[in-house]
């Protein structure tokens, strides 16, 4: 097991955060090359990246750069090119429930209730547990997404917002080991997407789960991260620059508006964005 | 209120929304902007189907003139004036021996529809009574293990149309069971796919006809020595395997391009095989199998007249066929009389499957 030696903080702070201070996910010298007419496309090469175990990570970077692959590889989804992703020090082989996905769009079965939904994950890690016990526990999370009214409601009858709001829930119940959010909010108007960030935030202070988080928006970056991590734009992308983000947790977002590091955080992102 | 907003579903259900049009024009419950609305919904269908009968009824007549002029001509020529004469006065009469044999007009048709029915009510009751007079006999017989008696007395009309409605739902059933489980199949595995092609792209293309002609061919042998009546499960059978096509090429299709957001869902939660079929692949391609189906169902029905026609299985093509052959003076309009009974019934067949296909449909967006 690896243990992170760098560090832009003190060790106190560092300790205090992450007592254990293990990497959770670890990305070796990842490369990924896609095959063209023209030669070898090389999307991602030389990419490292540590998270710790209960850390919270946002990755930004220019569109096209690279982001989503990264995510797909993590999650088993995308076959590797070149190094290696290991969860808690093994190597990961395909896609699997201790990896926990949020995607873009909500891919609900949309023939299927919002706890049908969360369920199918629920039956598939749970299978041991009796069916009573296994239906709180997707009941517990919908709760707690705000859609204890809407258990038995067609996925395909609720609005965007909601839908993500299951596959929140559906991420969640599964109890992965690190949960990857692809751009969960992209498709959502600005209101709703600062809903479900508080949403988010809520579940995953009580949960703790390690998260990578892909995003467009500085503003969540900084709002729901530990680290935000910038991506160089591709093709070969790689990470260009991390930058800590020093907030006590929980969180709310007045006080990271009004935080006085908030406006340097933010200038530093986008002087990376725009160069 | 309430056994309005009913109506109006189950017309719509049965595709004939224009009737709850007509229905509110009555009970004033049509508004002001509603009125362009109800012209085109209700008044232009109407229109139409009476224009059609206008243009249907003249044709008819102008068709009868040319015959009966044809008919006098002819009779002029080979046997003179006096004939020529008779003929006139005999068509002008109405006699039933001697009328032009041409496009009955559709007052004609309609005749030979009631008395269609009429002809059903005396068969009916006449089997009634048949099953009545023999129902103490049979149950001696049976008791004495012979078989019992059976109604052997020609069939109705109506009796035709729900023998051909058997032959189709047994065809039907048949193109469902081959179909749906050889379209997952191939929908899953393009090694069963590339196995397939060849044999769907030769297949589908092939004539009823023919394929009564190959069933015909196997099935004589396979039932080679039985003395029941083959030309039901010939019929059946060859209905099945011309319309079974459209299921399955749907069914493959949808298998195949399951959308890949719900496959990458499964391969996260590993879902096993069996469960990925059950719980995503099956649910997610259902709209596009029952369109397959839907085609199947308006195939089987439409090949169905020919096939029965060929096997001399009874049902409405063996009607069709028979009347032709019989050449008696209504027989051009019970004709046309199954005409509209196979397009009405057709027509329905049709809407119940719509209303399947929108029922199991997730999107729920309406289906033309």
């Amino acid at each position: 097991m690896s243990i992170i030696t760098e560090s832009s903080r003190t060790k106190e702070v560092l300790a205090k955060k992450y007592p254990s201070n293990e990497v959770m996910l670890d990305l070796k010298d990842l490369k990924k090359v896609y095959p063209t007419p023209k030669g070898d496309y090389v999307v991602l090469e030389d990419l490292n990246l540590q998270i710790r175990k209960e850390e919270f990570v946002t990755i930004i970077g220019h569109s096209g750069c690279g982001k989503t692959t990264m995510l797909s590889m993590i999650a088993g989804l995308n076959p590797i090119s070149g190094g290696n992703i290991s969860v808690l020090g093994k190597h990961i082989k395909g896609p699997g429930p201790d990896r926990g996905v949020i995607f873009q769009s909500p891919s609900l079965m949309p023939w299927m209730t919002s706890l049908q939904n969360v369920m199918l994950g629920v039956n598939q890690v749970f299978p041991s547990a009796t069916k009573q016990q296994r239906t709180d526990v997707a009941k517990y999370y919908l709760q707690k997404v705000g859609l204890e009214d809407a258990f038995h409601k067609k996925a395909s009858e609720l609005s965007q917002g909601m839908q993500q709001r299951v596959g929140i829930a559906r991420a969640f119940a599964i109890k992965p080991k690190v949960l990857l959010l692809d751009e969960p909010f992209g498709m959502l108007d600005s209101l709703t997407r600062g809903e479900l960030q508080d949403i988010l935030i809520e579940i995953w202070n009580k949960e703790k789960i390690t998260a990578v988080m892909i995003t467009h928006d500085v503003d969540e970056a900084i709002f729901l991260a530990d680290r935000v991590v910038m991506m160089t734009s591709g093709p070969k992308a790689k990470i260009g620059d991390v930058l800590d983000i020093n907030f006590e947790r929980p969180r709310t977002r007045k006080s990271v508006l009004e935080h006085n590091d908030y406006y340097a955080y933010r200038k530093h992102l986008i002087d990376f964005l725009e160069h | 209120m309430k056994a309005s907003i009913a109506l109006g579903r189950v017309t719509k259900f049965i595709g004939l929304g224009f009737l709850t049009s007509i229905k509110d024009l009555f009970t004033g419950k049509l508004e002001k902007e509603d009125f362009k609305n109800f012209l085109r919904k209700a008044v232009v269908p109407l229109a139409s189907i009476f224009l059609f009968l206008g243009m249907w009824h003249l044709g008819s007549k102008s068709l009868y003139n040319i015959e009966a002029e044809f008919k006098i001509e002819k009779a002029l020529k080979d046997q003179g004036q006096a004939a020529a004469e008779a003929l006139k006065t005999c068509i002008a009469s109405g006699e039933s021996s001697c009328q032009p044999n041409t496009l009955p007009s559709p007052a004609q048709v309609w005749e030979s529809f009631q008395s269609l029915l009429r002809d059903h009510n005396i068969i009916s009751a006449d089997k009634a009574a048949f099953i009545e007079k023999t129902a103490a006999l049979n149950e001696k017989r049976i008791a004495a293990g012979k078989d019992a008696i059976v109604y052997t007395g020609r069939p109705s009309f109506v009796d035709q149309i729900f023998r051909s409605l058997q032959t189709v739902f047994a065809g039907f059933l048949l193109a469902l069971l081959i179909a749906v489980p050889l379209g997952i199949f191939i929908g899953l595995s393009p090694t069963l796919k590339s196995a397939f092609n060849w044999f769907i792209q030769i297949f589908k293309p092939v004539s009823p006809v023919v394929w009564y002609l190959l069933v015909f061919m196997i099935v004589k042998t396979v039932l080679i020595g039985s003395t029941d009546d083959s030309s039901f499960t010939i019929s059946f059978i060859s209905v099945g395997l011309c319309s079974m096509w459209a299921t399955l090429v749907n069914t493959a299709m949808g298998v195949s391009s399951v959308d890949k957001d719900f496959i990458n869902v499964a391969k996260v939660l590993k879902l096993g095989t069996f469960q990925k079929i059950f719980k995503v692949v099956l649910p997610s391609s259902l709209p596009l199998i029952f369109t397959g189906l839907k085609i199947t169902l308006s195939v089987a029905w439409m090949v169905l007249i020919a096939i029965e026609l060929l096997a001399q299985s009874p049902g409405l093509g063996l009607f069709v066929w028979e009347e032709f052959q019989n050449g008696a003076n209504d027989s051009n309009a019970k004709i046309i009389v199954a005409m509209f009974a196979i397009g009405i019934i057709g027509f329905l067949l049709d809407r119940i499957m719509l209303s399947i296909q929108n029922w199991v449909s997730f999107d729920k967006q309406d289906a033309i």
